[in-house]
């Protein structure tokens, strides 16, 4: 199959990753649209790995992933906590450094 | 020898420090102290004099280099002293009057419960001027001449608790500061010049300078002179100087410290003499004020001032004479001396009338006091008989060779200033009589003072009589003294050169002119105030006497355009000030705070919105790159 096809589906899912972040309100949804934006970056850089014939790409989307992981870890907990005292999930909501 | 000059200096300066740091238990023997520095500070003169007469003429001259003052790199000042016949002449007339005035002072001064500090000024007046006059570069001359001023400050505005002291006070001392800015500015041209300010060097290679050069340290020096001796146009503030101390008057504004501005003349003589716009100037300024302070004299009622306008004519008669160059130096200070001796003995006269009258100045309110107070009558009268130039006295003497001198300039000038001269002693005969005849003579017109007692004239006590009598000798005599064999002449020669011009008039037909004009003045005020009785208050007058009245408008002028003037430029200063230049300041500000204003809305605090513009910040970049890439 043609490489190719493999790195416009990236970028498709990263378009919509990155709409899905500017145009929802809600912080759950947004997390999961940075989540498809970081998985679009990983099928791009496997896809590199497989065009250059080395593993760095590979080495990097397994980097990616740690990195998510732990991002989301504090992410969710950060986006209960808001819940928690606004009782709502909205970005906008939380504008101010306060309550 | 020379380690007593240093000493002239110190006693004086010594006896300033002690009276003015001992605190009050100095208080009773304060005025002794002063007293006997001034006079300690005489003998060293005297002895000094002695020694300078026993070396033959050409090394009448005695320097010596105290310390370094400021040595740094090529610069150098030096705290040096130089005695040599002009130097001398002057620390003999001011150690001398300054001691008489000093004992005049423990009389005059007795009632005053600050007597002590007073004293004290005035020893510091007399190492300032001393200081002055025995420096041998301009650099500690300025010194010196910043010395005197303050005080004359001090002394002026000794009476603080009136307010018109305190002012008169203010006035002396900025007048005064606009001609030691003229000093300075000259001391400064003399540096970058000369490189030095040594009067050695200076005068010496004077001569090589550029003439624009030396006209304009020149004039510098002369707009000096006019500040310290009240020359027109900065001769307002020696009138209202009258306000201290009579022996204050006698001393520093009539004998010793106005004549300062003749003495910086005569010895940048050789500055002048290579600059010949520049002694222009000096007579035009010294023949102006001459007949100027002696209208001024004429019209005023107040005794002292009436003086002081006469002071201010007679140093006029004094600058005329340095500015005629060589032919006239002698002569100016030969009358600047005799000058210290009747105008002194003229002011001590009438402090102790004032000191009999209960302080009365107005001389309207005096009359008919000779025989109350006979000392000072004839001592007084022997001074005005010297100042009018009758002949014999020293006035005579010294007034003469200067008016001799004037037509000696030659040409129209010569005309012109010896007119102004012989005019000018004219007036002076007349305005003298004048105070005499009011004070002296006539019906009594004593009037109550403000607690309502009359005036019980009585003779002032010894210390007041002994100087006026000392220095009534001196009025007598130091003319024909000077001149017997042209003693003074020779004297000084070495120092100053001499030169004899070609008047048209031979100096018999000088001493006729002068002569006539004497007894026209004399004649004139007796006509005016000895014939019919005076009024006590003073008639309206025409024109002219009330502009003499007013110091012939002198403030008025002062008023209108300095004051006014600056007034006026300090009021646009300061609007350009506010539009300008804090128009700029506050027009930055102001743009920063609205420039802030729009960034912060970027701040709204959205998440959403900083993505956009994380997207935005990467696209520009990823195309910034993409297009480098194809260029």
């Amino acid at each position: 199959m043609n490489p190719a096809n493999y790195l416009y589906l990236a970028a498709l899912l990263f378009t919509i990753g990155a709409a899905g972040v500017l145009i929802r309100r809600n912080a759950i949804v947004i997390f999961m649209c940075v989540e498809l934006m970081l998985n679009a970056c990983n099928l791009a850089f496997v896809t590199f790995s497989r065009l250059h014939g080395n593993l760095d790409g590979q080495i990097i989307a397994f980097f990616t992933m740690v990195v998510a992981a732990a991002e989301v870890v504090i992410g969710l907990a950060i986006i209960v906590t808001i819940f928690r005292s606004r009782h709502s999930a909205s970005v906008d909501d939380a504008s101010l450094l306060k309550l | 020898m020379e380690n007593l000059i240093g000493l002239l200096v110190l006693a004086p300066l010594l006896g300033a420090g002690v009276l003015l740091c001992g605190g009050r238990r100095l208080d009773r023997t304060g005025h002794w102290i002063g007293t006997l520095l001034a006079a300690a500070s005489f003998v060293i003169g005297v002895v000094l004099f002695a020694d300078l007469l026993g070396r033959p003429a050409d090394d009448r001259e005695l320097g010596t280099t105290v310390f370094s003052w400021v040595p740094v790199g090529g610069f150098r000042a030096d705290v040096g002293f130089q005695l040599d016949q002009l130097s001398m002449t002057f620390v003999l007339l001011i150690t001398g009057v300054g001691s008489l005035i000093h004992l005049y002072s423990v009389g005059y001064m007795e009632h005053d419960e600050r007597r002590r500090r007073f004293f004290g000024y005035l020893n510091l007046f007399l190492a300032a001027m001393l200081l002055l006059v025995l420096a041998d570069n301009y650099l500690l001359l300025y010194v010196g001449w910043e010395g005197v001023g303050l005080a004359s400050y001090l002394l002026i505005g000794f009476w603080q608790h009136k307010p018109s002291a305190a002012t008169a006070a203010k006035k002396a001392f900025l007048v005064n500061r606009v001609g030691d800015m003229g000093l300075s500015i000259a001391v400064m041209l003399m540096f970058t010049t000369f490189g030095t300010f040594a009067f050695g060097p200076v005068l010496e290679h004077a001569d090589q300078a550029g003439e624009g050069k030396l006209t304009a340290i020149g004039l510098m020096l002369l707009l000096a002179a006019c500040g310290k001796s009240a020359q027109v146009p900065l001769q307002s503030w020696l009138g209202d100087a009258m306000e201290g101390p009579t022996p204050v008057s006698a001393l520093i504004h009539a004998a010793t410290m106005v004549t300062a501005g003749v003495y910086l003349i005569v010895r940048s003589g050789a500055i002048f003499d290579a600059a010949p716009d520049a002694q222009t100037a000096v007579v035009t300024v010294g023949a102006v004020t001459l007949l100027f302070g002696a209208i001024v004299g004429c019209a005023k009622d107040d005794i002292k001032k009436a003086l002081a306008g006469s002071t201010m004519s007679q140093i006029g008669y004094m600058i005329l004479a340095a500015g005629l160059g060589p032919i006239g130096y002698v002569f100016a200070i030969m009358h600047l001396v005799t000058h210290g001796f009747f105008k002194a003995g003229l002011f001590l006269g009438a402090g102790s009338v004032m000191h009999g009258m209960n302080d009365e100045v107005d001389m309207r309110r005096y009359g008919g006091l000779r025989t109350y107070m006979p000392v000072t009558f004839v001592t007084f009268g022997l001074g005005y008989l010297a100042i009018i130039g009758f002949p014999g006295l020293s006035g005579f003497f010294s007034k003469d060779k200067i008016i001799e001198a004037a037509f000696a300039r030659g040409g129209t000038e010569g005309w012109i200033l010896g007119g102004a001269a012989l005019l000018g002693a004219a007036i002076t005969a007349y305005y003298m009589t004048r105070v005499m005849l009011l004070t002296f003579f006539g019906e009594k017109r004593w009037q109550p003072d403000a607690d309502g007692k009359l005036p019980h004239p009585h003779e002032s006590p010894r210390t007041m009589t002994i100087p006026m009598i000392v220095l009534a000798f001196g009025s007598v005599f130091a003319g024909g003294l000077f001149s017997l064999n042209d003693a003074f002449l020779k004297w000084l020669e070495p120092v100053t050169g001499h030169a004899e011009g070609d008047s048209p008039l031979t100096a018999t037909q000088v001493t006729a002119a002068t002569m006539v004009v004497l007894v026209v003045g004399v004649a004139l005020a007796w006509a005016q105030y000895g014939r019919r009785p005076v009024p006590v208050t003073a008639p309206p007058g025409g024109l002219l006497v009330r502009a003499a009245r007013r110091d012939l408008l002198q403030d008025d002028f002062n008023h209108v355009v300095l004051v006014r003037g600056g007034e006026h430029l300090t009021r646009s200063l300061v609007y350009v000030d506010h539009t300008l230049v804090d128009g700029v300041v506050n027009g930055t500000a102001a743009s920063v705070g609205g420039l802030s204003g729009r960034m912060r809305r970027l701040q709204n605090g959205f998440a959403r919105s900083y993505a956009v513009s994380m997207f935005g910040g990467a696209a520009v970049l990823i195309a910034a790159t993409l297009l480098m890439r194809a260029v």
